[in-house]
């Protein structure tokens, strides 16, 4: 190991042999190169400094046969109860309105398809995090640009036309690779007559169309269709706000957005992937996989309860929450149709929710419960299968024959 | 005696209506249940055979009285089958996928395999074999024809509940009619007509059958009449839909073989289809439906016996009507009236079914609504079990109690008992509780003899029984104190709202805490009951004892810090101890350590004037430190606080310090030194600080909180030029010069402009408010210890009570364009609009009172519907995670050994004993200093610092290493 100038080979044969999780060995490494610089450490004291801590980290093991399930549980419905119902809050950027709180926790445990408010937060690479003009390049490509952006339009209905005058510097400002306005401006008449199936008619940076049959009907159609067109953008992306923030002792723009497109974000230049993230747990699995959705459970989860002031929840439970949600290489939800609905006990099941269903399901299915569960025990009346329950304890009762 | 028998294992399926027949204690055919004398009619409902409810009768099957008999099935005999509802969309789900005249599933061999591979796959992969048996049946529907008979298949309607129809497609009636008007010339559409020879050309139909089926003479067969649909481009069919009786539905499951319901998932051997149609109808025992004889003497029966009466009474009738050759029309009323009567048997709760309803017009509670919900058998009696020996009442603290203990009213100790087991040595002692009695306090209930016999110990005969007690006898002798119980506060949202105690037996009538057990109970004194538990054998007493005691809990681990600590007075207390370190007298401070292990003062800090020993506060706290603890830390009253082996040198002691949630001195002490010496620090600190604040004394009242004119000029100065600003954002507002921050519009703009401006005012009178309370103000000595309230309430009391509200928004809501009439529509100003200007000390007006009520019902609202919320949510967290344990390898596995983690936490280390924030609580640092600096003076030493450490077991308050609280032997030893 190079890292550490003054950690011998043997010191760091000894720290292996231990027991110790990797986060310890390097703790254990850095105190031994620090220590080492300053005077001599034998090998026989770096063997006691390993098995002292070795015994100090074994001390803080979890208990074998812990029902650590149900402490996790409770550790994070029982700060719940504390928690606000109210839905919005400003969650570090005031611009942008984000579900908080208990329904938050709610909407992750429950795994929902699409979050109340999906947002992303987009970190941007090398110079487009640092210079405003190619930040805001990335922006103008993420978010969606409708034609009320670009400029105003207005309905002729003596000609039955409806007319748009583009404004020249948002043209420009929006596509920044081009230079003539009326360039931009034959884009948009382009986009328009594939999405409405119309005519246009441009001149400079005014389109003009109209229906193919004069109808008052049909005009305002347009107009209304022609407000929902996205010449330029993420179609889910309503906006984006820039930011400039310190990371790491350096300043970069960051990037939030309403609504999320994590995939097609990813694509863009300028995006920095590896930092990127969202708060659709699904649109993660989708693209980074199920290891990505745990982590993201995790960090969402976390984030919710630092919010509410609870930052003191060990992250432990998190994680075995996330663990058990995305144990099946997919997310389940926590609930009738997630984990609590596919247990293989019957009665777990019944007595979980939608009790009847559950039973008649059974019989016309022959199922047998084994009875091994914690639920099923409960209802059986025997000891259940955690903790002291778990241990059989045998005493020698046999009695000694007389021959 | 006799082993119990254990559960090994529960098998689903359907009854076979034979084997019903066999196990039937008797067959039901009156729908009376008592005849004139009470006695239950033979044959009815309340047969003795069905079991016994009344005392003293005989049950006629097990010849057991009521109590020790479970009852036995009866079973009525149904005139006709009918449908069990329970499983209607499956027999849909039948019907669709199954021949009609063969009974084979529409699946040709490729298909059939396809599928039971796929769902022997979904099986295996844990995912849902729902999807593969839905997809079968919809596949199988597909067929128009049977893949094996060549039945042309009906296309199958569900009427619910309960009604089935085949559609088919048959000729019209009318068809020569429709066929003629279609040959018609047809002159606007410039249709020539079409004439007869014309269509039997193009049909390749012999021109006389054409003309015989004009004349509606021959009805067309199939083939021709699909070639004269095509010609004219006309539909002949009309829909026929043939109702299908349960009777019908019966026989046409008998016929589908065993191999295809397998592809189905039906479990051919215990579920065939055919038994979800009854034939016959079980009749549940008697005992699970007993009736109650009311006061004058009239029978109520339970709801299921009346609902079986309504069965036997229409199944009667039907069979009477059919003997009698009633009409179809007739017949087929009473089949559905049957129907309707098993149905709601089965579940009252059917959508699109009247519900049956009882005389009084409330909807009987049958089969079904007894198992669901949260009262139903599954969560309320099953998963949810009644108990012995438990006692609530309400709760009162008592600081003179140890934490571990509980203050148990004579009344409850002398109803709940303990067996002791009776030996030799113990003879006398049992005879003694014998002897006192069961209404003298530690006294026995109940005796039992070695044959088994249970004696009751009356004032009468307890003297006499006394005598006749010896070893092996079992006496259930009162609680007394140093016993183990089980305490419990609902709700029970973590585990320690469930900790094991020691009893203090007291008079009165309640239970007794330490105010230091409040946090984890989050119990308080203002009407709250707790629930006590006695336990009844050793192996659950030395559990409790050594898992279960509140000092086992301490530490949390939702953060792995304490729960359990000094709270309120407590604080303050300490706070006024040590804050400004005052001095006290050898009495005084004797007198502030009464109640602790000391008995000794340390050497005295120094002489005061008057020339008199003096104590400081910091050292008399410091007398409760173990000798070694080096700790430094802030506290939340902003001082540094320095602890050098064992002495507090310097530091206000706080809420950061000692107070529960993770009081610095209460979690290192826990965790170093042991749960034992925990439990002594906390006692003895709350002792202390209790003596301390007698000491010097603490109150509030209303003058704690009035600040001088000057400064209420002030503060009326500052909220007046908040006023000010305000009205000049609506200026530029109205002017149309308020610019919008990024992303919101301009109304949202001001919005949040006035709340900024306005909350900014409320701080500044505050500050203002702030700066006139001296520091030995009783309310800021609690806000800035922690101990209770902020320095937010004090702003509020003495400052300005600030913006009311509603939705994170101003209020807002009232009438049209105003919040209240007292303002002029679109008043946008800062009174208009719910700020309180006030302070609650100098009283709010009609208006602001007003405003805060709304803001403050939002508050209960909020929590109302959050409990609700939270409440679910746990439910779930706990029935999703329930199964999951650590295993000996550190892994977690559920109760079927499926790995859910291959180390805990990632790294193994339990949350109970390292928080998420700080690392691992291991101090490598100070390890490999202390080895490398210092030299261990001996073997023993260094192996105390650097091996295994087995903490002391402490069994009992009263007893066990560093647990006697009258005698001077620590834990320090420990270390």
């Amino acid at each position: 190991m190079t890292e550490y100038e003054h950690v011998t080979d043997d010191m760091e044969a000894v720290v292996e042999a231990t027991e110790l999780p990797p986060r310890l060995k390097t703790e254990v490494y850095e105190a031994l190169d620090r220590k080492a610089a300053e005077s001599d450490v034998t090998i026989e004291q770096a063997t006691d400094i390993a098995t002292g801590v070795e015994n100090r980290y074994i001390e803080t093991r979890v208990d074998p046969l812990d029902p650590v399930g149900t402490v996790s549980a409770q550790s994070i419905g029982e700060p719940g109860t504390q928690m606000t119902m109210n839905t919005f809050h400003y969650a570090g950027v005031a611009e942008i309105d984000v579900t908080q709180g208990l329904p938050r926790l709610i909407e992750l445990v429950d795994a929902r398809k699409t979050p109340d408010t999906p947002m992303m937060t987009v970190h941007l690479d090398g110079e487009y995090a640092t210079d405003r003009e190619k930040a805001h390049e990335v922006v103008w490509s993420i978010e969606a640009t409708r034609i009320l952006a670009l400029g105003d339009v207005s309905t002729n209905v003596a000609d039955m036309l409806v007319r748009i005058d583009l404004n020249d510097d948002t043209l420009l400002e929006r596509w920044p690779t081009h230079s003539d306005p009326s360039e931009v401006a034959a884009i948009i008449a382009e986009t328009i007559e594939d999405s409405l199936g119309v005519n246009t008619r441009q001149s400079g940076t005014v389109v003009e169309f109209g229906p193919s049959e004069p109808s008052y009907r049909e005009l305002l159609q347009l107009v209304e269709r022609l407000r929902e067109i996205v010449f330029k953008g993420i179609e889910e992306i309503e906006r984006v706000v820039i930011r400039k923030e310190e990371i790491d002792g350096d300043e970069e723009f960051v990037l939030y957005t309403e609504g999320s497109a994590f995939g097609d974000t990813l694509d863009i230049e300028g995006v920095d992937a590896s930092r990127t993230t969202c708060n659709n747990i699904h649109e993660i699995y989708r693209n980074l996989g199920v290891e990505a959705a745990r982590e993201t459970i995790i960090d969402e989860t976390k984030n919710t309860l630092e919010e509410q002031g609870l930052d003191d929840v060990n992250v432990r439970h998190l994680m075995l929450v996330a663990d058990i949600m995305t144990n099946n290489g997919e997310i389940d939800s926590i609930g009738r149709h997630g984990i609590s609905g596919s247990k293989d006990s019957v009665l777990a099941r019944a007595a979980f929710e939608v009790t009847v269903n559950h039973l008649l399901d059974a019989a016309i299915h022959g199922e047998y419960d084994e009875l091994d569960g914690v639920i099923e025990n409960v209802i059986a009346g025997k000891p259940i299968s955690l903790g002291t329950g778990d241990v059989d304890l045998r005493m020698g009762s046999r009695v000694v024959s007389d021959d | 005696m006799q082993t119990p028998k254990v559960l090994g294992g529960i098998d689903f399926g359907l009854m076979d209506p034979e084997t019903y027949r066999d196990m039937s204690a008797t067959k039901v055919i009156t729908a009376d249940t008592y005849d004139d004398d009470g006695y239950p009619i033979d044959m009815g409902l309340m047969d003795p055979r069905l079991g016994v409810i009344d005392p003293g009768l005989e049950c006629r099957t097990c010849g057991s009285h009521s109590g020790s008999c479970n009852g036995h099935f009866g079973h009525i005999e149904l005139a006709a089958p009918v449908i069990h509802v329970g499983f209607t969309k499956l027999i849909r789900r039948l019907l669709r996928s199954t021949c009609r005249e063969c009974g084979r599933l529409a699946l040709d061999e490729a298909q059939r395999d396809e599928f039971r591979e796929r769902y022997e796959r979904a099986e295996e992969l844990g995912d849902d074999q729902h999807d593969v048996l839905k997809a079968a049946v919809r596949q199988a529907r597909k067929a128009s024809t049977c893949p094996f008979c060549g039945e042309p298949q009906a296309d199958i309607k569900h009427e619910k509940p309960t009604t089935y129809y085949e559609v088919q497609d048959v000729l019209s009636g009318e068809y020569s009619e429709r066929i003629a008007a279609a040959m018609q010339p047809d002159e606007e559409e410039d249709d020539p007509g079409t004439s007869p020879q014309e269509l039997a050309e193009k049909t390749d139909i012999a021109l006389d059958r054409i003309n015989e089926i004009m004349a509606g003479e021959f009805r067309p067969r199939k083939e021709d009449r699909r070639a004269i649909e095509k010609a004219l481009d006309l539909d002949l069919t009309e829909e026929d839909m043939n109702k299908l009786m349960p009777s019908d539905i019966r026989d046409w499951f008998e016929d589908i073989p065993d191999e295809d319901l397998e592809v189905l998932g039906i479990d051919s051997q215990d579920s065939r289809p055919e038994w979800m149609i009854l034939t016959v109808l079980p009749v549940p025992p008697v005992t699970t439906r007993p009736s109650i004889t009311l006061d004058n003497g009239q029978r109520s029966e339970d709801d299921l016996t009346h609902k079986l009466v309504d069965i036997i009474r229409i199944n009667q009738r039907f069979m009477e009507n059919r003997e009698a050759g009633a009409p179809q029309l007739i017949i087929e009323d009473l089949w559905e009236l049957l129907q309707y009567h098993v149905t709601t048997f089965v579940d009252n709760e059917i959508s699109g079914t009247p519900p049956a309803r009882h005389r009084s017009g409330r909807p009987l509670k049958t089969l079904s609504q007894r198992l669901k919900g949260k009262e139903g058998r599954f969560r309320g009696s099953l998963s949810g079990k009644r108990v012995n020996f438990s006692a609530r009442t309400v709760i009162s603290p008592d600081p003179t109690l140890s934490l571990n203990e509980v203050g148990v009213p004579d009344r409850v100790a002398t109803e709940m008992t303990q067996t002791l087991n009776v030996t030799e040595r113990n003879v006398e002692e049992a005879r003694q509780y014998v002897r006192n009695g069961p209404e003298a306090h530690p006294g026995a209930n109940y005796v039992r003899r070695p044959d088994g016999r249970r004696l009751k110990v009356t004032e009468k005969n307890c003297e006499e029984l006394a005598e006749k007690v010896e070893a092996d006898w079992e006496v259930n002798r009162h609680l007394v104190d140093g016993d183990i119980v089980i305490f419990n506060r609902q709700p029970s949202l973590h585990r320690m709202s469930i900790m094991a105690h020691e009893v203090v037996v007291m008079p009165y009538k309640t239970f007794r805490l330490n105010t230091v057990v409040c946090p984890p109970y989050n119990a308080d004194f203002d009407g709250d009951e707790m629930n006590m538990h006695a336990l009844q054998n050793e192996e659950a007493r030395a559990e409790a004892r050594v898992l279960m005691r509140v000092q086992e809990q301490i530490l949390s681990p939702r953060f792995g810090g304490n729960i359990i600590g000094a709270i309120q007075d407590h604080i303050s207390g300490t706070y006024l101890l040590t804050h400004s370190n005052p001095q006290f007298t050898e009495t005084q401070a004797l007198d502030l350590l009464r109640a602790t292990r000391v008995d000794e003062l340390p050497e005295a800090d120094g002489v005061d004037d008057d020339g008199r020993e003096y104590w400081t506060g910091q050292t008399l706290f410091s007398e409760l430190l173990p000798d070694d603890l080096s700790l430094h830390f802030s506290s939340s009253t902003g001082d540094d606080v320095v602890i050098e082996n064992g002495q507090l040198v310097e530091g206000t002691i706080d809420e950061d310090a000692v107070g529960a949630f993770g009081g610095e001195v209460v979690d290192t002490l826990t965790k170093e030194y042991g749960e034992t010496r925990s439990r002594i620090f906390i006692n003895e600190i709350a002792s202390l600080a209790m003596r301390a604040i007698m000491h010097f004394g603490f109150s509030i009242g209303i003058d704690d909180e009035s600040i001088p004119p000057e400064a209420e000029e002030q503060v009326d100065d500052a909220i007046e030029s908040a006023y000010e600003r305000v009205q000049e954002l609506i200026a530029t507002y109205e002017a149309g010069e308020l610019e919008s921050l990024p992303g919101r519009g301009v109304d949202e703009t001001l919005e949040m402009k006035i709340m900024q401006t306005l909350g900014k005012a409320r701080d500044s009178a505050g500050e203002i408010a702030d700066q006139h309370f001296g520091d030995d103000n009783p309310a800021v000595v609690m806000a800035r210890s922690g101990a209770r309230g902020s320095m937010l309430n004090l702003t509020q009391m003495a400052g300005s009570v600030g913006q009311q509200a509603v939705r994170g928004e101003r209020i807002n809501r009232g009438y049209e364009d105003r919040t209240l009439s007292h303002y002029r529509a679109n008043d946008l100003s800062a009174e208009a609009h719910g700020f309180v200007e006030n302070s609650y000390r100098g009283g709010l007006t009609p208006e602001e009172f007003f405003f805060h009520a709304m803001g403050g019902r939002e508050g209960l609202v909020d929590t109302a519907v959050r409990t609700s919320k939270s409440g679910y949510l746990q439910r779930r967290l706990i029935n999703a995670l329930s199964e999951l344990e650590a295993q000996y390898d550190g892994s977690v596995r559920d109760t079927s050994g499926r790995i859910v983690q291959f180390e805990f936490g990632e790294d193994g280390t339990s949350p109970v004993k390292v928080s998420s924030g700080e690392g691992d609580g291991i101090d490598v640092d100070g390890i490999v200093d202390r080895v490398v600096d210092a030299e261990f003076s001996s073997d023993d030493e260094k192996e105390r610092f650097l091996g295994e450490r087995t903490p002391a077991t402490n069994l009992s308050e009263h007893t066990g290493p560093g647990g006697t609280k009258a005698t001077e032997t620590g834990v320090e030893s420990d270390d």
